[in-house]
């Protein structure tokens, strides 16, 4: 137990300092404002945050730290990288993007930096057809002789820019080849290869960071999990925002009946927990989806969406009912509007802002359903390359920690990827929100 | 107008008829499942008689709606059936009704007590180190501290739970064996050798729950500064701390209560995967292992005692909220 008589001893040891700090600073500024008005709390913190700086320095100067020294650098390296975007943003672009930079604290643009570069690893984890390119631009034309209709000249050249830029990385990523480097189902000879690409102790070079129990590079497995994870993820939230949105905006038109029957079951629907109502039809899909020869990871991407749309529901209702009574809702319904224009030219364009915020909440949440999910082995199946999976089946190493740390990290990487891209989406989210709502405190 | 007792019986009946609608659902879905488990026990192999004898002996040859009363009968009273992977097939052969079948029921037991050990152990944790940390968050917001508690509950709350179970996993029971990192708990233990090897998972869910109480905490108490009585006690001279712990903390108390209780429902939810990174014997674990077997009737039984729990900690907040709201106690 010296441990814990240590840490008590440190902890007495702040607290005569903070008091001491805050006696010295007294006597020696001729009492200050600044130290006169200092609670003791406050000169506690600045000391304890002191001793926290300082044993986290000698932390990082141990032999042994090594997973300690990978977080500090980690955590320095995004902060650095995170800082240097921001600064990006603030000189290049256009004057309301500029700006937009500007205001943003280091979390938020540390959340974008990240969301790109997932984005990235996702689309262009593979080969890319040609045909997929070409189809893009077409797209890509399509868009920018829209916007030169509709929108404004600022706007059209934020459009133009955009597309330009997507279509420079398309031809770019074509030609440089796919990220990943080998294939997410490829299998080879070698299996348990030590990750760091070093012979000597049992690395191989062309797999930096090893090979699995069956022999699949991990590099590329982790690269392709951003595809299928992210991209999964991605798709079930749009779908849950499609059914909840369509649903809860009718509800919130029509009233009556409709209302009240989306609404009760939505309610009964809401009552079971989420993951367990997700395991309890993951059960009876896994007994359907071999019959009727449809992959499991499809009837996932459906009950998750269902799931998580009624929580959608809730909201796309609360906002319609409050935009429904507005009065230009009723000059559209006098003016002999339909369903459809009320929907999507009257209250869509009002509750974007909600809804984008939910978007990235209810995206997370999907996303970490579906890690558990996988996790579990329930979720997106095999040879899919998927993070979830990964952490079940490397968890083991973490158990050699000790003397390699190289191999325990590789479980960690996967379930860190999946916290990172969370991480970053809250981060943005927040910064959303609290920019909408005006809250400065 | 109606009394809070009037209000709190409304709102149970609710909660009460939540509950048998939600079992309906459950019942749906369960038979939704193609064939029967006569069937799938079977194999390939079956011939009708002995599909038929073991469709008797479990029932399966009544109406769905009989089913499904005797089902919820049994409940009730606590008989949640049998469970089908302890199933002794070979006693179908005589006459007897399900006699070598192993029940829910004593399967579920012990594992419930497990769990609420569990939860019981993480609220101990979480409960009182939310509070402090939202209160201290409150009164020094806007400062370093409130920043790095801000980012730190953040990155927690959106972390995956297995991430953040690895992770104490390898800083305090590899890198630095101070904690066991495997929760196999049995009969006959020492309530000190249970509470160690419950503190890792405990540490797990108090990091994923704690994020929302204290965030909940310090926003409920900033929202209370504007407020004139809090004005008129910084004005008599009352120092900050005094200010938030004797006037803004009671006042607050409602959404806290509110946050705290619904964070116990989630912790709920989280337990499944904490349960299976640690191998804890609860009955988290008990329904991931029934779903991979598919034993539909512990699967039941589990998602039954699952949203039961669930609902009945959401009812508990409404209720609590109502009764720490004078606006709702005494209605004009």
């Amino acid at each position: 137990m010296t441990t814990w008589q240590f840490l008590l001893l440190a902890l007495v040891a702040i607290a005569a300092l903070g008091w001491v700090f805050r006696a010295v600073g007294q006597s020696v500024t001729g009492n200050a404002p600044f130290y006169r008005d200092m609670p003791y709390g406050v000169a506690f913190g600045y000391v304890l945050a002191v001793a926290a700086i300082l044993g986290s320095v000698w932390l990082y100067l141990q032999e042994g730290a090594v997973f300690f020294r990978w977080a500090v650098q980690g955590l320095i390296g995004f902060s650095v990288a995170a800082y240097l975007f921001r600064l990006l943003g603030q000189s290049v672009g256009p004057e309301a993007m500029r700006k937009l930079f500007r205001q943003m604290p280091l979390t938020a643009s540390f959340g974008i930096l990240v969301i790109i570069i997932y984005a990235i690893l996702s689309i262009f984890a593979g080969p890319i057809s040609p045909l997929f390119i070409a189809g893009l631009g077409i797209a890509a034309v399509v868009l920018v002789e829209i916007s030169r209709r509709s929108s404004t000249t600022e706007g059209h050249q934020v459009v133009v820019m955009i597309a330009l830029l997507t279509m420079a990385l398309f031809i770019i990523m074509f030609f440089v080849g796919p990220l990943a480097p080998h294939g997410q189902e490829e299998v080879f000879p070698r299996a348990n290869i030590v990750p760091g690409g070093d012979v000597a102790l049992g690395g191989d070079p062309e797999f930096p960071l090893g090979t699995d129990q069956i022999g699949r590079d991990i590099l590329s497995r982790l690269i392709y999990g951003a595809q299928n994870t992210v991209g999964i993820a991605f798709a079930t939230t749009c779908l849950a925002f499609f059914l909840g949105g369509t649903f809860g905006f009718l509800a919130a038109t029509l009233g009556g009946w409709l209302d009240q029957i989306l609404s009760r079951s939505v309610d009964v629907l809401m009552a079971i927990p989420a993951l367990i109502f997700a395991l309890l039809l993951m059960t009876i899909a896994s007994v359907w989806a071999p019959r009727l020869g449809i992959p499991l990871t499809f009837f996932m991407v459906i009950i998750i969406a269902v799931i998580d749309s009624t929580r959608v529901f809730r909201l796309a209702r609360a906002v319609g009912t409050q935009i429904v009574v507005m009065d230009y809702i009723e000059a559209a319904k006098l003016r002999g509007e339909g369903l459809p224009y009320l929907i999507f030219r009257e209250i869509l364009p009002n509750a974007t802002a909600p809804l984008l915020a939910e978007f990235g909440l209810r995206f997370c949440f999907v996303f970490l359903t579906i890690a558990s999910l996988s996790f579990l082995g329930l979720g997106i199946q095999p040879p899919l390359a998927d993070w979830g999976t990964m952490v079940k089946d490397l968890s083991q190493f973490i158990n050699f920690a000790q003397f390699a740390p190289n191999i325990a990290a590789a479980p960690l990487l996967a379930a860190g990827a999946i916290a990172l891209l969370t991480v970053a989406v809250n981060f943005v989210v927040d910064w959303m929100l609290h920019r909408t709502s005006g809250l400065k405190e | 107008m109606k009394s809070v007792g009037g209000i709190i019986l409304q709102r149970l009946a609710l909660g009460l008829l939540t509950l048998f609608v939600v079992s309906i659902v459950i019942f749906v879905a369960v038979n939704l499942l193609p064939g029967d488990f006569a069937e799938a026990i079977l194999g390939q192999g079956a011939t009708p008689e002995a599909v038929a004898s073991i469709r008797r002996d479990l029932g399966l040859d009544q109406s769905p709606i009989t089913r499904y009363f005797q089902w919820l009968g049994g409940a009730v009273t606590g008989d949640l059936g049998n469970s089908f992977a302890q199933a002794n097939f070979a006693s179908f052969a005589g006459t007897e009704t399900g006699s070598g079948l192993g029940s829910v029921a004593t399967q579920i037991a012990p594992r419930f007590a497990n769990t609420m050990f569990l939860a019981m152990v993480t609220a101990a944790i979480a409960v009182p180190i939310s509070l402090i940390l939202g209160v201290l968050a409150a009164l020094y917001r806007n400062s370093a501290f409130d920043r790095a508690t801000n980012i730190f509950t953040l990155s927690s709350i959106s972390s995956p739970e297995f991430f953040l179970a690895y992770i104490l996993i390898l800083f305090l029971a590899v890198l630095n064996p101070i904690l066991p990192s495997l929760s196999n708990i049995f009969d006959g233990m020492s309530f000190s050798e249970r509470l160690e090897r419950t503190v890792l998972p405990a540490l797990t869910l108090t990091l994923i729950v704690m994020a929302h109480m204290m965030r909940m905490t310090r926003a409920a108490i900033i929202n209370l500064l504007a407020s004139p009585y809090i004005e008129m006690a910084r004005l008599k001279g009352i120092g900050p701390m005094r200010v938030i712990v004797r006037h803004a903390l009671p006042n607050a108390l409602a959404p806290i209560i509110n946050v705290v209780a619904l964070n116990l429902a989630y912790l709920i939810t989280g337990v499944v995967v904490v349960e299976v990174v640690f191998v804890y014997p609860g009955i988290g674990q008990l329904f991931v292992d029934s779903v991979k077997i598919r034993d539909i009737p512990v699967v039941q039984a589990c998602c039954l005692i699952f949203a039961a729990a669930y609902i009945l900690l959401n009812l508990t907040a409404d209720i609590l909220s109502i009764l720490s709201n004078p606006r709702l106690r005494h209605p004009k």
